[in-house]
């Protein structure tokens, strides 16, 4: 029993990332129809920025909100100089690009920083704690809860404020949006924004627990990609269970099966998940347009 | 859009007459290993075209494929002790009857449903062949036996060095390969997949079996990545699973849509764009990824229908 429960807290610690990149993902495709394949490496860039910023001498929450803004201009100039220059490009031309820019970003850091595996120390130390003949690191418990606040906040802003209600209306329907007076732009701007700054809150907060180097983000795109498909692609919701889902199963199959297979599990899931309900969990009933 | 650069003869020619001139500007053996590597690779590419160019249909997890195919030619002849080249043939029919079983269930996804099911199929393969280790060397990889035609060539009087050789029998597959991709397109089976790309309910209207096409356009391409990762086993005479893995199904799938993945030729094109880039700049390896990054960017959001047609376009919208 303590063995389970154990799998449970790590799976939960791991599904928290791969919920808030899901996230990411989300709020990205409900505004432009886009597939982010980026979205590992806003993650890394939190982690690398906040390493070298407090290197330099910077303390440990400033260096972690600069990686934060810092990051977020850069999914704004993703946007600028990728995305909407090719809007309305087949899906096909899209991942390309999206991939292109991952493997942009990656040369990129791997030039401004360097190739070696960085750390730096968890927010509030590392004595593990005890739960019930389990342990959990209170990184872990920063991560969930970074995760959960992340969601809450998405949650205020797309019920309670005008612009959060205009992403929604964007998402929905973009011309009809335009028609009502909204600046799908700027909603556009506005999504690549928060999405890369939750990336690299994901990225701060996990950085003490599993390190960083500049590689460390295509392996994140794809599980934020998987969780967010699992759970249904373009609903908050989804994201948030479906990435929780998948660290949780693959800390089963990892536990009780075989650690060597522990990321095929999450993707055999998905591919049953995709034949019995292509829609995910939480995903909306298909409307083909004819 | 897909669309006819050139007819069928004219891009067999172009093809056959640059792989047959190109050697004599070579000025060492080393053009030859990039030459038949290019060949390789855009033989993987002309299947991606009868998939992504002809049907419409996208798939990230062609490498798995190319996995299949390389490892049938390291593991058949140790354990069932195949000659390589009947090897491959297996490979190319085990990876048949896979894309058969996968492609039914998969095909019916669409846009990026399709990518994350093939995706996820492309990794699982890559993940079995640097699991087990005991059968597949893991991730260290493991040696492939020699094809043994050079030696028979010899044997006949033609003598031709290791590169060479590799850079006429690729180069020749090459030919065959789009030879035959050519034939497709002007069959009915090719009609009914570009019936299908420009709309699958209008193609369901005129009784095309939609579900059927896609998955005979899914299965051919399978055989092409997988008869492209058997020669690039053999002439490498080892593989490791970086070959099934997904930066490889995603260079595959640049390099189609790169060169313009509704033409034969302009995939090719691609192929060797692709593998020629990190050749060129190892001299500034640091600027590897940067560089191939942005011309994955630059090419889609300038060249939408890539390279070959766009060119092609501005050169006929000038007439006009």
């Amino acid at each position: 029993m303590p063995e389970l429960l154990q799998f449970l807290l790590s799976g939960i610690t791991v599904g928290a990332v791969y919920a808030l990149v899901a996230l990411g993902f989300t709020i990205i495709y409900n505004a432009s129809d886009v597939v982010n394949f980026a979205q590992g490496e806003f993650v890394m860039l939190g982690g690398m920025i906040t390493v070298f910023a407090s290197a330099a001498g910077l303390p440990l929450p400033l260096a972690a909100l600069i990686a934060i803004i810092a990051t977020a201009a850069i999914g704004v100039a993703l946007n600028k100089l990728a995305i909407e220059p090719a809007r309305g490009a087949p899906v096909v031309s899209l991942i390309i690009i999206t991939i292109g820019a991952s493997i942009f970003i990656r040369g990129a850091t791997q030039l401004v920083f360097d190739k070696q595996i960085h750390r730096f120390p968890a927010f509030s130390g590392d004595q593990p704690i005890l739960i019930g003949g389990a342990t959990i690191l209170p990184q872990s418990l920063w991560v969930i809860a970074g995760a959960l606040a992340v969601f809450f906040c998405l949650w205020l802003f797309f019920t309670r404020t005008l612009i959060g209600r205009a992403v929604l209306a964007t998402a929905n329907n973009r011309v009809a949006a335009q028609l009502v007076g909204i600046n799908t732009n700027y909603v556009m701007t506005l999504s690549f924004a928060m999405s890369a700054a939750i990336g690299a809150l994901a990225g701060v907060l996990v950085t003490p627990i599993t390190l960083t180097s500049y590689d460390v983000g295509l392996a994140l795109a794809l599980k934020g990609f998987a969780a967010a498909m699992l759970g249904g692609m373009g609903n908050p919701k989804g994201a948030l269970v479906g990435g929780l889902l998948l660290g949780v199963l693959e800390a089963m199959t990892a536990g009780y099966i075989s650690s060597q297979y522990k990321d095929a599990a999450a993707f055999v899931v998905i591919l049953a998940v995709l034949f019995a309900m292509p829609q995910g969990l939480f995903g909306r009933k298909p409307t083909d347009r004819v | 859009m897909i669309m006819r650069l050139s007819s069928k003869a004219t891009t067999l020619l172009i093809l056959a007459a640059v792989i047959a001139i190109a050697p004599f500007f070579f000025p060492s053996s080393y053009y030859f290993r990039v030459g038949s590597l290019i060949f390789v690779n855009g033989l993987a590419v002309t299947g991606l075209v009868i998939l992504i160019g002809y049907a419409g249909q996208i798939s990230l997890g062609h490498a798995g494929f190319a996995g299949i195919g390389a490892y049938a030619c390291a593991l058949a002849p140790i354990h069932l002790g195949l000659h390589p080249a009947l090897a491959a043939i297996l490979g190319a029919l085990l990876s048949a009857a896979i894309a058969f079983l996968v492609g039914r269930p998969i095909l019916r996804l669409k846009g990026y449903y399709l990518a994350v099911a093939s995706l996820g199929f492309g990794i699982l393969v890559s993940m079995v062949l640097s699991n087990e280790a005991q059968l597949t060397g893991g991730p260290d990889g493991m040696a492939v036996p020699e094809l043994g035609l050079r030696a028979v060539l010899k044997a006949v009087g033609i003598d031709l060095s290791n590169t060479e050789f590799w850079y006429a029998f690729s180069g020749l597959a090459l030919v065959l390969g789009a030879w035959l991709a050519l034939n497709l397109y002007h069959s009915p089976t090719g009609r009914a997949l570009r019936a299908l790309h420009g709309s699958e309910v209008a193609a369901r209207t005129v009784g095309v079996d939609v579900a059927h096409y896609k998955l005979v356009a899914f299965v051919i391409s399978a055989i092409y990545a997988s008869v492209s990762g058997s020669l690039l086993a053999l002439q490498n005479k080892f593989i490791t699973p970086d070959v099934a893995g997904f930066m490889h199904s995603i260079e595959m799938v640049t390099m189609a849509v790169l060169g313009g993945a509704g033409s034969v030729l302009g995939a090719i094109l691609g192929a060797a764009i692709l593998t020629t880039l990190p050749q060129v700049l190892t001299v500034f390896q640091e600027y590897e990824q940067l560089m191939l990054g942005l011309v994955m960017m630059l090419v889609m959001i300038f060249m939408r229908e890539g390279l070959l047609p766009s060119v092609a376009h501005r050169i006929r919208g000038r007439g006009e």
